[in-house]
């Protein structure tokens, strides 16, 4: 069983999903910038109105067009959109019914919470809609508008009903216009062009999230891409090393040497620190270690990013999309 | 700026404090936070009910939370005073709202009613309301028959803190909204905004909705309406009183966010809300602070010295760098919280280091307790 990236060359709609708290934001946006190498176009979709992606890249609220946000090696460029449930009902209304004033008063009116709540699948066809229409864009005339699009996902534990819009519809509009855009957003979805990205951490709960999102996303017969492990400590220590530092076993006279070495006075108190310290990695390690070993079982492709002590930046961003690009992404 | 220490057991056991409310985003240890005060306070003689939302699995098994069953259950083996955990099944609670307030008949109707069916699983907000309504219910239960001197609350894995707070307001609004009303009794109008152009537009929707999505399924909201009013008498009302009893006072909130510039921003955020709505504010709970062992030992001086080491002594080198990585995310994390007590100086703070395991036991919760405690 290989837990390396398939050939994801086909795939042009890249979902990515995640436990709240794992970084999924930040690994969609690294996923953008990583497909924009080598002169692509890639658009970037968020749906849960948080306006992360103006955060992350350091910019004014994004507005309810695609911007441009980043630029990627040989010309490549991101761009963003921050998808807005109502101003997509409003558009669709205004495409299949002719409501075009007004619009600003049915809000007011709470019409759009009211549309979505008596179909809960309503406001999921809207925002796959967007994300599946990006897709297919120009592809008729052989020209996409977009070589790929990343879709920052609600969370794992939304994201199959989120995704499999055609049967949350189903039960509510038989025929009609909803209906068939269901319909089409599904065959979107459910083609070889779409990949379905679960991001974790090397934690329990993440990981137990992240399993219990593969099941579901198996059985609803949805395309599963990849499991990206944010945040992975590294260690370069080898597997007797971290017993020892375990055991709180290292041999004491070489570390001390060592620290004399690099001009740092041995004292008994940083000897000591540094054991603790060793010992605490060492912990995290095995957890990780323990956690991964879950993650490889599922048989799921699976790629590794690392924590950065510095924190997430523009800078880191790229770093990661390389890190994304070494380990099998097409570019 | 040093934020003042935000003094746990002060306020475990302060008499005058009987409600506990632990909010924050997501993804930031909120639920354990809970589940670890709880322990604590009981263990310091209170009489103490924890309402957790989502837990772990086996942080739930270690509270003997085997099944979901919406009522507390007392947790065994508890030395001090006594622990009662359950865990919030939405549905459940508000099925039970409906079921203690309407005739059989009429509560079977709204029950099977698939639009409340669909309110009362899906509706963004239905969870966060019916953790406050539970709380209303944990305080009556407590005045009547088993009594409780505290009850602590975790809040539902929104991306947003206020979300909480604004679940009432949101629900109250939407059930006792004009639209609603409309398309439910048309005859009654659209009040004071029945201007021609919405008029239109909204004889325009009406039918598309209808088109979209069915006219059962505007009956099934009339009924809704019909019945839901004949209850409640507006749902907005009851809403509003279920919003007020936060601020009753001898209600706390607590913040609880991880050392990230998302999760203190929204923690920041939700600071100030409470400050508008005079609701009292205990601190802030920082969660997952990188531990520091040897501070005087600069990043700086730990990189140069694994570079100077070269090919010798690689296991050294090695732990000098992993050193420089813990000093570096220390101070990252120093910064966005030395950001957020600048914003909010008066605010006091408790830390919690990251431990290295997850916690899943009753001892792992002590291990957070004391650790709250030290702050």
């Amino acid at each position: 069983m290989s837990n390396r990236a398939p050939n994801w060359s086909r795939v042009r709609l890249h979902v990515v999903s995640g436990k709240g708290g794992t970084g999924k934001t930040t690994v969609a946006a690294a996923l953008a910038l990583a497909l924009a190498r080598g002169g692509k176009k890639v658009l970037l979709l968020e749906v849960e109105g948080r306006q992360g992606f103006a955060q992350l890249f350091d910019t004014a609220p994004l507005p309810y067009q695609e911007t441009k946000i980043a630029v990627a090696e040989d010309g490549g460029v991101v761009y963003a959109l921050p998808v807005d449930a109502e101003a997509a009902l409003l558009e669709y209304l205004e495409m299949f019914y002719g409501i075009k004033r007004g619009g600003y008063a049915l809000r007011k009116l709470g019409a759009i919470d009211f549309a979505t709540t008596i179909a809960p699948g309503l406001r999921d066809v809207l925002l796959t809609g967007k994300a599946s229409e990006a897709v297919k864009r120009g592809e008729k005339v052989g020209r996409p508008a977009y070589d790929a699009v990343v879709l920052d996902a609600p969370p794992t534990g939304r994201i199959t009903r989120f995704l499999n819009v055609n049967t949350e519809i189903a039960g509510l509009a038989k025929v009609g216009p909803i209906r068939s855009q269901a319909d089409s957003v599904m065959g979107v979805i459910r083609s070889a062009r779409t990949a379905v990205h679960l991001v974790t951490l090397l934690e329990e709960m993440p990981v137990q999230e992240t399993l219990d999102g593969v099941h579901e996303l198996h059985e609803a017969g949805l395309p599963l891409g990849a499991i990206i492990i944010n945040q992975v400590r590294r260690s370069e220590l080898d597997g007797s090393e971290l017993a020892m530092a375990a055991a709180r076993s290292l041999p004491e006279p070489e570390l001390r040497a060592g620290l004399q070495a690099a001009a740092i006075e041995p004292t008994p108190a940083t000897v000591n620190a540094l054991e603790d310290e060793a010992a605490d990695h060492a912990a995290r390690v095995a957890l990780q270690n323990a956690e991964r070993q879950r993650l490889v079982d599922s048989g799921q492709p699976i790629m590794e990013l690392p924590l950065l002590p510095g924190g997430i930046d523009l800078a880191a961003l790229y770093a990661l999309a390389e890190r994304l690009h070494e380990q099998g992404l097409p570019a | 700026m040093t934020a003042p220490r935000l003094d746990i057991d002060g306020l475990l056991d302060d008499r005058d404090v009987g409600v506990i409310v632990c909010c924050g985003s997501g993804g930031v240890g909120k639920t354990t936070t809970a589940a670890a005060l709880a322990l604590r306070a009981a263990q310091r003689g209170r009489n103490v009910c924890v309402l957790t939302i989502d837990p772990a699995r086996r942080l739930a098994q270690a509270m003997g939370l085997s099944e979901l069953d919406n009522t507390p259950r007392p947790v065994p083996g508890i030395e001090g005073g006594h622990l009662s955990a359950m865990m919030l099944d939405m549905k459940r609670t508000f099925d039970e709202i409906v079921e203690a307030h309407a005739e059989p008949d009429r509560a079977q109707a709204i029950l099977e009613n698939p639009f409340y069916q669909a309110l009362s699983s899906s509706f963004a907000g239905t969870q966060e309301y019916m953790a406050m309504e539970k709380l209303g219910q944990l305080r009556q239960q407590s005045e009547t028959g088993e009594h409780w001197d505290l009850i602590i609350v975790d809040t539902p894995p929104s991306r947003s803190a206020l979300d909480f707070l604004d679940a009432p307001k949101r629900l109250g609004s939407f059930l006792d909204g004009r639209l609603i009303r409309v398309l439910a009794a048309p005859a009654r109008g659209a009040g004071r905004m029945s201007a021609r152009v919405l008029n239109a537009s909204l004889g325009l929707f009406t039918s598309a909705m209808s088109r979209i999505l069915g006219a059962q399924v505007l009956r099934d909201v009339q009924l809704f309406v019909t019945s839901f009013d004949a209850l409640f008498g507006g749902f907005r009302e009851r809403a509003e009183q279920t919003y007020a009893q936060l601020q009753a006072p001898d209600t706390r909130f607590l913040v609880v966010a991880a050392p990230e510039p998302d999760a203190l921003r929204e923690a920041s955020y939700f600071v100030q809300r409470l400050e508008t709505e005079r609701m009292p504010l205990a601190g802030l709970v920082l969660n997952r602070v990188q531990e520091v062992r040897l501070p005087d030992l600069s990043a700086a001086t730990a990189r140069a010295g694994a570079e100077r080491l070269g090919d010798e002594h690689t296991l050294v080198a090695e732990l000098l760098r992993l050193h420089a990585d813990r000093m570096e995310t220390a101070a990252r994390q120093e910064n966005v919280a030395r950001s957020f007590t600048g914003a909010h100086p008066r605010v006091p703070v408790a830390s919690v280091i990251a431990l290295a395991d997850d916690v899943h036991d009753l001892e792992g919760l002590e291990t957070i307790g004391d650790l709250l405690a030290k702050g």
